[in-house]
């Protein structure tokens, strides 16, 4: 163990994330009196889904802090706790630091090593940390997939677009095509009809009647219904087009998106001949469902599945528990099913964590989460049916598409690689083929590759994996790698 | 109104924006080259994940531009 650890009280747990399902965690242990240390990238908390901004730009932008957010009041409730938590010193809240790496020392402790999410010359790094208990709620980022232009300035990740509204007020572009699957696209949309964004197109690879194929699922949150409401009221409002069945296939421009390729598709995604039209447009917000953020499971030997969106997920029981003692998991990270459902796992892994260290916990109260908790799970099912990632989506790429944006491997590279039995493997993509290899180490192109190196009986849980470890998991100078007195291999690449 | 100075030049901005969202309002989409096929980039997951839109700040290169804050008179270069 290193020298420079630092000691927090032997009975504190470590939660790693504030959004919805952390925060949840975090207000439950602090209620039950018991200590925590809550480390989250941002510099408020919130996560993606309360991601708000600070007085200052409350003030200057003359808008509302809870501009464009559902279940507002949820999260002040928390804030205000875990303010109060803080003040009395049994919330240790750490905003600003990632971790950079995690592993379990003989004595089983989980060390976490610490880095700024933004660096500043002169400031001392943190020291890491030793806990027995955690709580890893480190939430999903936008899931993509590659298409001809996607590299150029003007398309970015749908949840980008939308933190850009909600944390700067900016819009990110004002003639904007809102693209790929899934009910996510409309809160994008209507969020930059309101800055002043026109002639929006909202497109989706499938088609709204793919909720009739789980009915009874999609009804299992009334809240998503209003909310869909709201969203045609909105949409009408500001003559928002919804097209079904329809995708960008390409986005073209000199240095920057100037217009898109639309195309009706198949049910299977493939582009109907002669369908497609060119329309301009300055932005491309483009989502495809997300991905959970599993670099911390993963390094610590979790045990994962793959869920019915197609996503890793980390395998645990129905209070969060995983495979490893002491680590629980919750919200995203154990199924994407939106912050509702991360509220209930937040409260859930954090009642399991005072249960196994001996704390009575009400019987009931955890029936009636574990009965929310399933209906939620079936409204997410529900959701993954009607929003499938198309099944033919390689399909819209050209030799010249980039398919991984860091290291600019084309889809033609890929497709070139050696056909041997193995080659096409996505690990065989990746390590030579340099796809996933760059800054951003797969996280963006990671799931693309996985399916384009896919082979027909491949086992999906390890094609993901091989994609998703990520033994540096945020960039950190290599002086902090360095200065790190561990027993840490360093194997991988990403560090700066 | 607040400024910071991209390469020379003024770029307003908002208390508590960040330097992306500066450069973006203020119509600078792409303030990176890159390696192999020297192409602009910008902005893309806006959350901290895709360093797509690395930036130096103060001398303090690769900073994340979609994650940190613009301040009054920083020096913001592009890489």
């Amino acid at each position: 163990m290193s020298t420079d650890l630092e000691s927090i009280s032997s009975s504190s747990i470590v939660i790693v994330g504030a959004g919805p399902a952390g925060l949840a965690a975090a207000s439950t242990l602090t209620a039950a009196g018991r200590p925590c240390v809550l480390i989250d990238m941002s510099v408020r908390p919130g996560g993606q889904f309360w991601r708000h901004p600070g007085t200052d730009l409350v003030l200057a932008s003359k808008t509302k802090e809870n501009q464009g957010h559902h279940h507002w009041s949820a999260f002040t409730q928390m804030r205000s706790q875990l303010e109060d938590a803080a003040r009395s010193g049994l919330l240790d809240y750490r905003p600003g630091q990632q971790v950079w790496a995690i592993e379990q020392d003989a004595d089983k402790h989980f060390l976490l090593y610490l880095t700024e999410s933004v660096r500043s010359q002169g400031a001392p790094r943190p020291a890491p940390v030793a806990v027995s208990t955690l709580i890893l709620a480190t939430g999903a980022y936008d899931r993509q997939l590659p298409f001809p232009g996607w590299t150029l300035p003007g398309v970015m990740a749908a949840g980008g677009v939308q933190a850009l509204l909600k944390s700067s007020r900016v819009p990110a572009g004002l003639r904007p095509v809102v693209a790929g699957t899934g009910p996510f696209l409309m809160p994008v949309a209507a969020g930059l009809a309101r800055a002043g964004a026109e002639h929006i197109q909202v497109c989706d690879a499938n088609s709204l009647t793919g909720w009739a194929r789980d009915p009874w699922g999609a009804v299992q949150a009334p809240s998503k219904g209003l909310e869909g409401v709201e969203y045609a009221g909105s949409f009408l409002r500001h003559r928002v087009r919804m097209r079904m069945r329809t995708a960008v296939v390409a986005a073209m421009g000199d240095g920057r998106v100037e217009a898109v390729r639309l195309a009706r598709l198949t049910r299977d995604g493939s582009v109907i001949q002669g369908s497609e039209w060119e329309i301009p447009a300055d932005l491309v917000a483009t989502g495809w469902g997300f991905t959970p953020s599993l670099e911390l499971p993963l390094a610590l030997g979790t045990a994962t599945r793959v869920d019915t969106d197609g996503s890793l997920i980390v395998d645990a029981d129905p209070d969060g528990r995983t495979s490893v003692p002491g680590l629980l998991a919750a919200g995203e990270i154990v199924g994407v099913a939106g912050a509702v459902q991360a509220l209930t796992q937040g409260e859930l892994a954090a009642l399991a964590a005072l249960s196994d260290s001996g704390a009575s916990v009400s019987a009931s109260r955890r029936r009636k989460l574990h009965s929310r908790s399933r209906r939620g799970a079936r409204f997410a099912r529900a959701m993954n049916k009607a929003a499938p990632v198309p099944q033919n989506w390689s399909s819209w790429l050209t030799d010249e598409t980039i398919v991984c944006r860091c290291e600019e491997v084309t889809h033609g590279v890929l497709k070139q690689m050696p056909t041997d039995l193995d080659a096409q493997e996505p690990r065989t993509l990746r390590v030579a083929g340099r796809a996933g290899m760059g800054m951003c180490q797969g996280r963006v192109c990671g799931f693309a590759v996985s399916c384009l190196g896919h082979r027909e009986g491949g086992d999906r849980v390890a094609e993901l994996t091989s994609l998703g470890r990520r033994p540096v998991a945020a960039p950190v100078p290599l002086a902090e790698i360095a200065q790190t007195p561990s027993q840490l291999q360093i194997s991988g690449t990403g560090a700066q | 109104m607040t400024e910071f100075i991209l390469d020379g030049k003024p770029i307003p901005f908002l208390p508590g924006q960040t330097i992306g969202a500066a450069l973006m309002s203020a119509g600078v989409t792409s303030w990176r080259t890159t390696r192999v096929e020297e192409m602009p980039r910008g902005m893309f997951c806006g959350i901290g994940i895709c360093f797509d839109c690395l930036i130096t700040v103060n001398g303090v290169p690769d900073q994340r531009a979609c994650l940190t804050l613009a301040e009054e008179g920083a020096d913001v270069h592009r890489s």
